[in-house]
């Protein structure tokens, strides 16, 4: 099937920057392996006063887009201190490149694994305590340990088992490990480490900072709710603490659509202000 | 930019002739061969011209074996189904581990509706041992699905044996031919083929037509109800246009077996004497076995797609059976089945020639290939010891 690559993505394929290894590197990060269809072994270069990466090169087995991330990360990292480094997510990777396809996005997930092992090899962790915390394998296929599932998920909000597959590949193969997969799925989806810091270990909120966190809410805690049970809302205004929302879908209707809209009241007023009124527009 | 097209078991282009064959039919006769005005009777009398065409290609013995349908994949689906409703009380199915998805995706369903299904394995060279057929076979198979030639490794098959095993044991025996018509002779009457599948577009017809032969006499369940049509056997408004051209493609194809035979597989050999000079390189499915057009072949340390894109860049179309290109995360099933290890697997190209190709085209590929297998190299990790 012919993969709809962003100009960047080609040009960092077909001119990729950086290709080989630095001559007696002070890291070296070797991700993936020739079983998987992919391999990355970064080497960097570090200042050791400044903690500055002076020069950062790849070498990549694997496809257009693993080649083009792996080129991309050596160029993003260049000239950074190695904690700023490591601030370099996959999601940024992917986003300098002008966006992977779905299904390629493990491909900056590499870069990002080879820049932690190259910084950790530099730092003198060796990969076997590293391990330790990486957990259990629980993709045999492609060895995936639980570690990074759960890093991977947690970093990129992972939300469909499909989203975990293009971003680390478990369960792309045999399937075994679906089920554990799902586990983990549903943790971070309870978990909901993306829950805005309650209000009273805020700042008061500017009425720019009260509107997207308003609809940071909304978008990650309670549409996703509404959604499986095929409902949704749709934010019509706010006005000072004045919020007004359209139900959606089944919501619109629903018997229950006045507890759940109290249920929303009461997550505003948590999250974001206890003075926040929430109206519900009716069709007309 | 010189375009080659090596692709040819994906696709083929539409022959000049057929394409003129069919055009009257897109244009001025327009007409539904079930009308009863001659306007549409003219038209149905073309559609048996064309069926009788299909029927001299395969060497069947009637042309009322043949019934046109929408490709190859349908053909495949009505050919079991078919089977399986004609025998009711057995509920067993033999295929192999190497079938196209239009069969395998077919029998993975059916192992969900009940059905036991039995994948014969094949060895390091694509073969596969009839040993292992007969040794699945009893009187609960119904039938045994066998392709005629392997659309990655072109590697064929001993269909007319494995039909007889078959019948020895009660069951029908049906092949997808997509691959192998136009390239190897066919004589249907000779052999004990029950059920056999192609498609136009392998063939220089255009996407979109198909047909089944069954063989006279056997029982037959369709798949699409409807009209009349096929005499009952496949319900819809016959695709006249695509009917006249699959006739027409089948007697070019006829034509062309010889050209396939000699030249084609002089170009095909030409190609692999060449890049197995490049280290590391190991050619997936029997040599001595195969389509005389079709080249798989492997390459240590790179991957299939990094090679398809740059390959692309030069003009060049092929595919790969690399993870990366399979539209899954494992290299191709049938890469897989044959047990190619994982180094190699994920480096294989396809290279697959026919009517259209020529010295200039493998000429192309000799000189840009090795040095994109050596750029790719560079970048890797990895490198030939």
């Amino acid at each position: 099937m012919a993969w709809n690559y962003s100009e960047l993505v080609k040009q960092h394929f077909f001119q990729p920057k950086n290709v080989g290894r630095v001559e007696n590197a002070d890291g070296t990060g070797d991700v993936g392996s020739i079983a998987c269809g992919d391999a990355l072994s970064l080497t960097i270069a570090v200042d050791k006063n400044t903690d500055i990466i002076t020069d950062a090169k790849f070498q990549t087995f694997g496809c257009g887009s693993a080649i083009a991330a792996s080129s991309m990360l050596t160029e993003m990292i260049k000239g950074k201190t190695l904690d700023e480094a490591l601030k370099v997510s996959n999601a940024d990777i992917a986003k300098a490149l002008g966006g992977l396809p779905p299904e390629k996005m493990h491909c900056s997930v590499m870069g990002r694994e080879a820049l932690e092992a190259a910084v950790n090899n530099y730092r003198g962790i060796t990969p076997e305590a590293h391990d330790e915390e990486e957990g259990r394998v629980i993709c045999t296929c492609f060895g995936v340990t639980e570690g990074k599932l759960r890093h991977v998920i947690a970093e990129n909000d992972l939300r469909t088992l499909e989203d975990i597959t293009n971003y680390t590949k478990a369960g792309g193969g045999c399937g075994a490990c679906i089920d554990e997969l799902e586990i983990l799925l549903e943790e971070h989806l309870q978990q909901k480490p993306h829950t805005p810091t309650p209000t009273a270990a805020r700042q008061p909120l500017t009425n720019l900072q009260r509107i997207s966190l308003i609809q940071e809410l909304l978008d990650h805690e309670v549409r996703p709710i509404l959604q499986e049970d095929a409902g949704d809302l749709e934010l019509v205004d706010i006005d000072g603490l004045r919020v007004t929302i359209r139900m959606v879908g089944q919501c619109s209707g629903c018997r229950a659509a006045g507890l759940t809209t109290k249920w929303i009241e009461d997550k505003l007023r948590e999250i974001v202000d206890p003075a926040i009124e929430l109206h519900v527009k009716e069709d007309l | 930019m010189k375009r080659v097209y090596a692709d040819n078991n994906a696709t083929t282009q539409v022959a000049p002739e057929v394409l003129d064959a069919m055009m009257p039919y897109l244009t001025e006769k327009y007409g539904n061969p079930s009308s009863m005005h001659e306007f549409g009777g003219q038209v149905g009398k073309v559609i048996e011209d064309a069926r009788e065409k299909v029927a001299l290609a395969l060497g069947a013995q009637n042309a009322t074996e043949i019934v046109f349908l929408s490709c190859g994949t349908e053909s495949d689906n009505t050919a079991i189904r078919s089977a399986l409703a004609t025998k009711k009380d057995r509920r067993k199915i033999v295929t192999t581990r190497v079938e196209h998805p239009a069969v395998l995706t077919l029998c993975r369903h059916l192992e969900r509706e009940g059905y036991q299904v039995r994948y014969l394995p094949v060895d390091r060279q694509g073969n596969l041992n009839l040993d292992d057929l007969r040794d699945a076979m009893d009187d609960q198979v119904a039938v045994v699905s066998i392709m005629a030639a392997n659309n990655e490794t072109g590697v064929l098959y001993p269909v007319a044996e494995a039909a007889r095993i078959a019948h020895q044991h009660g069951a029908l025996f049906h092949t997808d031919a997509v691959q192998i018509m136009g390239k190897v002779p066919l004589n249907l009457q000779e052999t004990d083929i029950d059920l056999l599948s192609i498609s136009g577009h392998k063939i220089h017809a255009p996407k979109g037509i198909g047909a089944l032969y069954i063989r006279r006499g056997s029982r037959f369940r369709p798949m699409i109800l409807g009209g009349h049509q096929e005499r009952g056997r496949r319900g819809g408004t016959e695709n006249v246009p695509g009917i006249v051209a699959l006739g027409k493609a089948a007697e070019l194809s006829l034509q062309h077996i010889d050209d396939e035979q000699t030249r084609v597989r002089a170009l095909r050999d030409r190609l692999e004497t060449a890049l197995l000079r490049i280290p590391n390189s190991i050619v997936n499915g029997d040599r001595d076995n195969r389509l005389p057009g079709t080249l798989n072949i492997s390459f240590e340390f790179v991957e299939g797609e990094a090679m398809l894109l740059m390959l692309d860049q030069v003009g060049i179309c092929a595919s790969s059976g690399s993870a990366c290109t399979s539209g899954t995360l494992e290299p191709s099933h049938v890469l897989r089945a044959l047990g190619v290890p994982f180094s190699f697997a994920h480096g294989s190209l396809r290279f697959s020639f026919g009517r259209y190709n020529n010295d200039a085209d493998v000429d192309h590929i000799i000189e840009t290939l090795p040095p994109i297998i050596e750029r790719l190299r560079e970048i890797s990790p990895f490198k030939p010891a």
